[in-house]
């Protein structure tokens, strides 16, 4: 199997686009791949021999990559990555509880796929929101200060066909292929939507301000004035 | 030292109505620091940098002015600026929060440390799991072609400059500055041997600066306020304000921007203390690979002596807070997954060390552990640490030397004990009845075990 004429075409004009913001052709790859999930859903052999003939590496050169990134899928993913991170922190503050809820819940086990290929359940490591554990990622949006019934009634409505709006993220939630296209950095219009912070990633900035504190130098720290350029 | 507790700088506008867009930011007085920069010499700007102090953010303190000025002369050739933007160091999250919040502070930075190291190409490296950070990093950059901050004759200075946002794929081994450029380079993520440093032979073998985020986003400050006013804040060996980022069992979570220096006592009278009715048992200040203290470490002042001084590091001021529901071989065993899970496979220490490591906690944990497992795990570090290709293997070996130095009685109580003698569902933050002990007859106290 291999691509129709139509779709090659696409995938060819897309390839052109990101290799044009490198100075080496090589530097592509990645982008590349999340190129190819969001046509195929998955790192496809069609996509693996896509991405070695376009940047003229060996395919054992691209399934190499392809393989050493969590973010690339070696089976068709379902609509939703839904990751529950179960690094430490997140664990210890209840993260263990939602993850095996939701496995119950949803009757897989990590990196499964439900039956009606909606939902691939992981575990994921630290995603960098720890001031909001525990934390759910759904295609990679926040999910802030998760219980198991807070996380079930998400994956539920995601099951519905229902959008659902992450806490801090677009207004809803886009597929798995959609995300794998803005990964591929192609722009898909929706990062002026929802909000610039949550609650926690203020709290330091609310107190200074009921505080009055700005940053001010020290009162015997003398400002030298920065050297303007002579000429 | 500032007067003011807490310093906001790059947090200061995090709070306003679509705080990411253009017109928000120059309404705030943003990308005057560019204007200011782009008359200055370039090597005024890379002094104005050392002046200030300024050590990388990212979790080592390298003075990132002397980082740059490692960087050989220009010699016609491409010179590169890579800013690490692939946060992933468990507990760490601060970089996240500062690029959804406000990605043109980071920009307006890129563009004056670009300058200042005579490169024309730059690259923002974000990791790949974070969508509407992408999102928001890629809408800056087309923002700021559109008015003329980049492109060609930038600001009619005759100076060029290009960005290029790209988005990982998942490998926390990616944060490491050499794998993070052959990453970059479309290879697997693994480490590069050293020297040659970045500076030198960078990407694509060129001279290359690598910075953290929170590094290149203290610049436009230390360019509109000047050097001596960044050096007056912190101590005089750790300048600045800087981000700490309270997690865990802590009244208010969250990002509190302050001055190097401050003690976890203040931070956590600030964020309403340990979680309500419970003791701080243990916490990180940098991260999981930075050695975990103790409640006699809570006015350590957090700058990068100080903390090396009490045995840890600084890194990158993520303080992780466990209060006495924590099991303490629950949460080291966890953090040993992790590495297995990330080690890249390149260096054998930490390839086969890391797996030994996980299968001897995991056993530990489950209470089928020996007293001579814990010689193991002792000697299994002393093979990784020191011996690893990098930093990953080091870091991996710093929960378990010091929480077997704080908390060995632990260990050896799941041993004896032959399993956890804590209920996990103490330490969640949202009630419920943990499956272990579902069927169980309740075990007095079994749920208040702690140090």
């Amino acid at each position: 199997m291999s691509y129709d004429a139509t779709t090659h075409a696409s995938l060819t004009a897309d390839a052109a686009a990101i290799i044009a913001r490198y100075p080496q052709r090589r530097s592509a790859l990645i982008p590349m791949l999340h190129l190819v999930q969001s046509v195929d859903g998955y790192v496809s052999p069609d996509g693996i021999a896509f991405c070695a003939e376009t940047l003229d590496v060996a395919t054992a050169e691209v399934s190499a990559v392809a393989t050493f990134y969590t973010q690339f899928k070696r089976h068709p993913n379902g609509t939703y990555t839904v990751g529950v991170c179960t690094n430490t922190l997140c664990a210890i503050m209840g993260g263990d509880e939602v993850f095996d809820s939701l496995a119950d819940h949803l009757d897989v086990g990590p990196d499964e796929t439900t039956e009606d290929g909606a939902i691939t359940l992981e575990r994921i490591e630290c995603n960098a929101a720890c001031d909001y554990a525990p934390v759910m990622m759904v295609n990679w949006e926040f999910f802030d200060n998760q219980t198991p019934e807070s996380a079930r009634v998400v994956v539920d409505r995601l099951g519905g066909g229902e959008q659902v709006a992450p806490s801090r993220g677009a207004n809803s939630v886009c597929t798995f292929k959609q995300m794998s296209r803005v990964l591929a950095g192609f722009a898909d219009g929706r990062a002026d939507e929802g909000i610039g912070a949550g609650a926690a990633t203020l709290a330091g900035l609310d107190l200074a301000k009921d505080n009055g504190w700005t940053a001010t130098a020290a009162p015997t720290a003398s400002s030298a004035p920065n050297k303007a350029k002579e000429s | 030292m500032s007067a003011d507790i807490l310093t906001p700088v790059l947090s200061a506008h995090w709070d306003a109505e679509r705080s990411w867009a253009m017109a928000t930011y120059e309404a705030n007085g943003g990308y005057a620091g560019l204007r200011t920069a782009l008359e200055m010499d370039q090597a005024a700007v890379v002094e104005a940098v050392k002046a200030s102090g300024l050590r990388g953010r990212g979790g080592a303190g390298f003075p990132t002015g002397m980082k740059w000025g490692f960087l050989p002369a220009p010699d016609g050739g491409p010179r590169y600026l890579v800013v690490n933007a692939d946060e992933s160091e468990p507990g760490t999250c601060k970089d996240i929060p500062l690029m959804l919040a406000s990605p043109q502070l980071l920009l307006e930075g890129v563009i004056i440390s670009s300058y200042a190291i005579d490169c024309h190409h730059a690259f923002i490296y974000v990791r790949g799991e974070v969508l509407h950070v992408y999102r928001r990093v890629l809408r800056a950059v087309e923002e700021a072609y559109q008015r003329g901050y980049l492109g060609r004759n930038i600001l009619g200075s005759g100076y060029d400059l290009d960005v290029t946002v790209h988005a990982g794929a998942g490998a926390y081994i990616a944060g490491e500055e050499t794998a993070l450029l052959d990453s970059l380079e479309g290879l697997r993520g693994q480490p590069r041997l050293k020297p040659p440093f970045p500076a030198v032979e960078g990407l694509y073998s060129r001279p290359t600066a690598v910075n953290n985020v929170e590094s290149i986003a203290s610049v436009p400050g230390i360019i509109t306020r000047g050097a001596a006013w960044f050096a007056s804040l912190g101590t005089p060996k750790s300048t600045g304000h800087a981000l700490f980022s309270l997690s865990g069992h802590v009244t208010r979570p969250g990002q509190y921007e302050a001055p190097l220096g401050v003690t976890l006592r203040e931070l956590l009278k600030l964020a309403g203390g340990v979680r309500e009715g419970h003791e701080l048992k243990f916490w990180t200040p940098g991260g999981s690979s930075t050695p975990l203290l103790t409640a006699e470490h809570l006015d350590v002042a957090l700058d990068y002596e100080s903390v090396g001084e009490a045995g840890s590091m600084l890194g990158t001021r993520a303080l992780q807070i466990f209060d006495e529901t924590t099991c303490a071989v629950r949460a080291i065993a966890r953090w040993t997954k992790f590495y297995e899970h990330e080690s890249c496979g390149k260096c054998t220490p930490c390839r086969e060390g890391t797996f030994w490591l996980r299968r001897i906690l995991d056993r530990i944990e489950g209470g089928t552990g020996t007293m001579d497992d814990l010689d193991v795990l002792l000697d299994t570090c002393d093979n990784i640490l020191g011996r690893a290709f990098c930093a990953l293997g080091d870091g991996a070996t710093s929960p378990i030397l010091s929480g077997l130095q704080f908390f060995r009685a632990e260990f050896e109580e799941h041993i004896t004990g032959h399993g956890c003698p804590f209920d996990p569902a103490a330490a969640a933050l949202f009630e419920y009845t943990s499956r272990s002990r579902e069927n169980e007859v309740a075990v007095s106290g079994a749920g208040t075990v702690g140090a």
